[in-house]
């Protein structure tokens, strides 16, 4: 560290830093058997140490980006441990192949690491009562454990896991299998309510997250790219940028051909974000705009209904003769849904900090989702060993999927390896609006048919999506957005007899990453939307249509190598839970409100939802009431960080129906900030949202994504209960919901 | 760049800094106190939320300039211990999930309670329709104000 005098800012700075240095030496813990601070420490594997005085350190190797993962599974170590929970501290780890595998998506870090966590808490917990056992020269099999201590009843005698500590570590760390797990029934903190670890941090403003690092001579830097996807800079005015108040440099960065990579732009190096954010509205840049600069979402829009009048490129499924039951069908009902790309928008906008060093080593802290995927990237665009780049995982405020894609990471490396300090990167709100990588936008047209009983025997969906050019194999190919593809086997295709699925891409230069539940998402939306117009088409209540569509076959098999069984058992237990719990059938609603029914299964979880809305004269939309059924297996893990991802899933996935508009005119994006697109609000809150929790008899997944797909074609088709207008189009401002 | 005295949480502080310097940048980067955030830098979110004199201000529109002597409070001198009565609610209900806007969400509901010490969810919905959640913890937030009130009210919070 430098020798210089400590002004007041340089104090504050290293106030700032010891916090982040005791965050990375903590999360080395694992490096230090025997050697961590404090040689008594038990430190018997990379996740748990137990000091002396009996306090027990847990390290949390998952990124925590809101879904309560570093709260909830240091739980299920503590619980099969054995520890009072008020003796436990949780640090995050660091990037550290120790810890194995340490992405954070798809909602697996919980199904994942569940029974490895179990019965990491249970080893060393079977270490502690062999000490003890020892000590007093009694049976293992008469020492039992209660919060933090090993007694024997007999002897009456106790010893607590600090006092223990230093005779554990001299034992070998026994198999994993042949050490016993609680019975589920005698679990004491599963299940409970227990509130984040970081919640008194959070609360009185501590340095938390990824725009928050400080470190002694950080400098601050803003990233300019084309707002026409991958454009490239011709020229700019760099000499003049560089005078400017605070900037230390600025310079063009190539970038490559990769649209979720490094992309061309001017970074800004200054002496603080406002003064980079101040050069550049002086920055004046000439842009190559590429192929992209004439793309518009109107552009879209037609391609993709020239697509639809013919055959699609893909078939996906083709089940029946979907034309001949079409043909033959009492109803017919034909449709088109169509929904916008969005961002993610997370409250923390994208930013990233990273230090180059004159060894060629590379230090990164990043608010990141898979920062394995970080460090490999930076290595393979940059040419720096991964050995040479080490990666803190810094607290992100949201992640959505978002902090999957790394881009931000590469700049701020990229900016570092020019710069001769540590650098944040800070991404602005138009930034991260504007260089999102969104949500594929979608067309579904879609025809299907009911029979003289109102059953569905026919469904024909012609998908358009939305696609990039990439290589791969040596070949020019289009690869569908995340969760653009659509799976032949998506709800209701293996349901129906008469089915036909078939896909067309459209070229764009739109770069697309995972939102929450990808695909699920917006597919629920329309799948379950399309099947309430064909059960009111059909005359059918809308819950005995779908149980008559889910059939009697309890598990309905998947198709091909990536098969993926569809418990209708799991499935039909919720969605009975969610229509008992609400009153379905049992009330009567006036014109303007109504109820909608809706479920999914996506990430392992089964979930049901009926939404009570009222829809005004005028056509204002009020959610009255959401009720929830969700079967993720056999345990709740923290039954509070559980309600808060099925409230903020529900909330979220009301938001997204109602709000966020982004439009693309000439290559880019036009919507900027929040007064553009916008999000929901405390007033468009639904008043009340009631949880069932359906325990099963399944392996424990998780909730950061299964209860979002099925609100909105809930609540739309409560809006058509209420008024009997029908939305096909997202957001929902673009529908007139005004009835008389 | 230009010298100003301002008085944040109870202290003097110096900072030097170009006029137009928001004063959410002079607070985060100049003087550390990183608990009030960036969300927009268009008064839009609310995360910037801090006191002038006791009143609610986006801290992202108020350039450093402009405040002179005027009290400054942000999350961080809320209550010298952390244990302001919406400190402890939300702590007690798991308000927060990111928890990156919460700062700012306490500021504006710390606002309300001082004219509404007991608010009504109409009066909740008003006063916090500026803040956004984007992991959509309002119910909570909500649940929280209510509490908070409750424990000012009695003082029945915990130590």
């Amino acid at each position: 560290m430098s020798q210089a005098p400590l002004s007041p800012s340089r104090r504050r700075f290293l106030q700032g830093s010891a916090f982040l240095l005791a965050m990375s030496a903590e999360g080395v813990l694992a490096a230090s058997t025997g050697a961590a601070a404090g040689s008594a420490d038990f430190v018997p594997n990379a996740f748990i140490r137990i000091a002396r005085d009996g306090r027990v350190t847990l390290v949390s190797k998952q990124p925590e980006i809101g879904q309560g993962i570093k709260t909830s599974l240091p739980m299920v170590i503590a619980e099969e441990l054995d520890v009072d929970w008020r003796q436990v501290s949780v640090v995050q780890g660091d990037l550290n192949p120790a810890y194995g595998s340490q992405g954070a998506g798809g909602s697996t870090s919980t199904p994942t690491n569940y029974e490895d966590f179990r019965k990491l808490g249970a080893t060393v917990r079977a270490m502690l009562v062999q000490a003890a056992s020892q000590a007093w020269g009694v049976p293992a099999a008469e020492c039992r454990t209660e919060a933090g201590s090993v007694l024997h009843a007999a002897s009456r005698r106790k010893l607590g896991y600090g006092a223990l500590a230093q005779a554990a570590a001299k034992l070998p760390v026994p198999a994993a299998d042949q050490v016993a797990l609680k019975d589920p029934s005698q679990f004491k903190l599963l299940g409970t309510r227990i509130g984040g670890v970081d919640n008194a941090a959070i609360v009185t403003g501590k340095p938390l997250f990824g725009i928050d690092v400080q470190l002694p001579g950080m400098l601050y830097a803003v990233y300019v790219k084309c707002p026409v996807f991958g454009g490239k800079v011709v020229s700019a005015n760099l000499d003049a940028v560089r005078a400017l108040p605070g900037v230390k440099d600025a310079f063009v960065i190539e970038g490559t051909g990769n649209l979720n990579g490094l992309c061309p732009g001017v970074a800004i190096v200054a002496s603080s974000t406002w003064n980079a954010l101040r050069a550049r509205r002086e920055l004046q840049v000439e842009w190559d705009e590429g192929e992209g600069r004439d793309h518009s979402w109107a552009g879209f829009t037609a391609q993709a209904r020239a697509a639809a009048r013919q055959p699609g490129e893909t078939v996906l499924r083709r089940d029946g003769d979907v034309a001949k039951a079409l043909a033959g069908a009492a109803k017919t009902v034909e449709a088109a849904y169509s929904y916008p790309f969005i961002s993610h928008a997370s409250m923390e906008p994208q930013n990233c900090t990273a230090w180059f060093k004159p060894d060629g080593s590379l230090e990164l802290w990043a608010p990141t989702q898979n920062p394995a995927a970080g460090q490999a990237l930076v290595s393979s665009t940059l040419g720096i060993a991964k050995e040479k780049i080490s990666l803190h995982i810094i607290r992100s405020g949201g992640g959505f999927g978002r902090r999957l894609s790394s881009d931000f990471i590469l700049e701020a490396a990229a900016i570092a390896q020019k710069t001769q300090a540590p650098v944040k990167l800070t991404w602005t709100r138009e930034d991260d609006l504007q260089h999102d990588h969104f949500r594929p936008g979608g067309f579904h047209f879609l025809r299907g048919g009911v029979d003289a009983r109102g059953r569905a025997i026919a469904w024909h969906n012609h998908f358009v999506t939305f696609a990039n050019r990439v290589e791969r194999d040596g070949k020019s190919v289009l690869q569908p957005g995340s969760g653009g593809a659509l799976s032949g086997d998506e709800f209701p295709g293996r349901w129906i007899e008469n089915c036909h699925l078939e896909r067309t891409p459209i070229e764009c230069r739109v770069p697309m990453g995972p939102w929450r539940a990808p695909g699920s998402c917006v597919f629920a939306w329309v799948f379950h939307s399309f099947i309430d117009e064909l059960a009111h088409a059909g005359g059918r209540d809308p819950l005995e249509f779908r149980l008559e569509l889910l059939g009697d076959k309890d598990v309905v098999p998947g198709t091909g190598e990536r098969a993926q069984p569809y418990s209708v058992a799991r499935m039909r237990k919720v969605l009975l839970t969610a229509a008992e719990k609400a009153g379905w059938g049992k009330k009567t609603f006036p014109r303007g409100q109504g109820q909608g029914i809706a479920f999914h299964f996506s990430h392992r979880g089964y979930v049901a939802q009926v939404a009570e809305v009222t829809v005004s004269r005028d056509g204002k939309l009020k959610v009255d009431k959401v009720v929830v059924a969700t079967d993720i297996g056999a345990q709740i893990v923290n039954l509070s960080g559980a309600e808060n991802q099925v409230e903020g899933s529900v909330v979220d996935g009301l938001s997204t129906l109602m709000f966020p508009e982004l439009n693309i005119e000439k290559g880019r994006v036009v919507q900027s900030n929040f007064h553009e697109y916008q999000l929901l609000r405390m007033p468009d809150t639904p008043a009340k949202i009631e949880i069932h929790f359906v325990k099963t008899e399944y392996p424990v997944t998780g909730l950061g994504e299964p209860a979002l797909p099925p609100l909105a074609p809930a609540v739309c088709n409560a809006i058509f209960a209420a008024t009997g207008k029908r939305v096909r189009e997202l957001p929902l401002s673009k529908t007139d919901l005004s009835w008389s | 760049m230009s010298k100003y005295t301002l008085h944040v949480n109870g202290k003097t502080q110096a900072v030097d800094v170009e006029p137009d310097t928001p004063l959410l940048w002079a607070l985060r980067d100049t003087l550390g106190l990183v608990g009030t955030k960036y969300g927009c830098g268009l008064g839009q979110c609310g995360a910037c939320t801090v006191h002038i004199d006791g009143a609610p201000a986006r801290s992202c529109l108020t350039p450093v300039s402009g405040v002179g002597k005027q009290k400054i409070t942000t999350i961080e001198g809320l209550d010298p211990k952390g244990r302001h009565p919406l400190q402890q609610a939300w702590q007690e209900l798991d308000v927060p999930q990111c928890g990156y806007c919460q700062a700012g969400q306490i500021m504006s509901a710390c606002a309300l309670l001082k004219q509404h010490p007991k608010p009504s969810d109409a009066q909740i919905d008003a006063a916090m329709a500026g803040n956004l959640c984007r992991c959509a913890t309002y119910t909570r937030i909500r649940a929280g104000i209510h509490r908070a009130a409750e424990i000012a009210s009695t003082g029945k919070g915990k130590r």
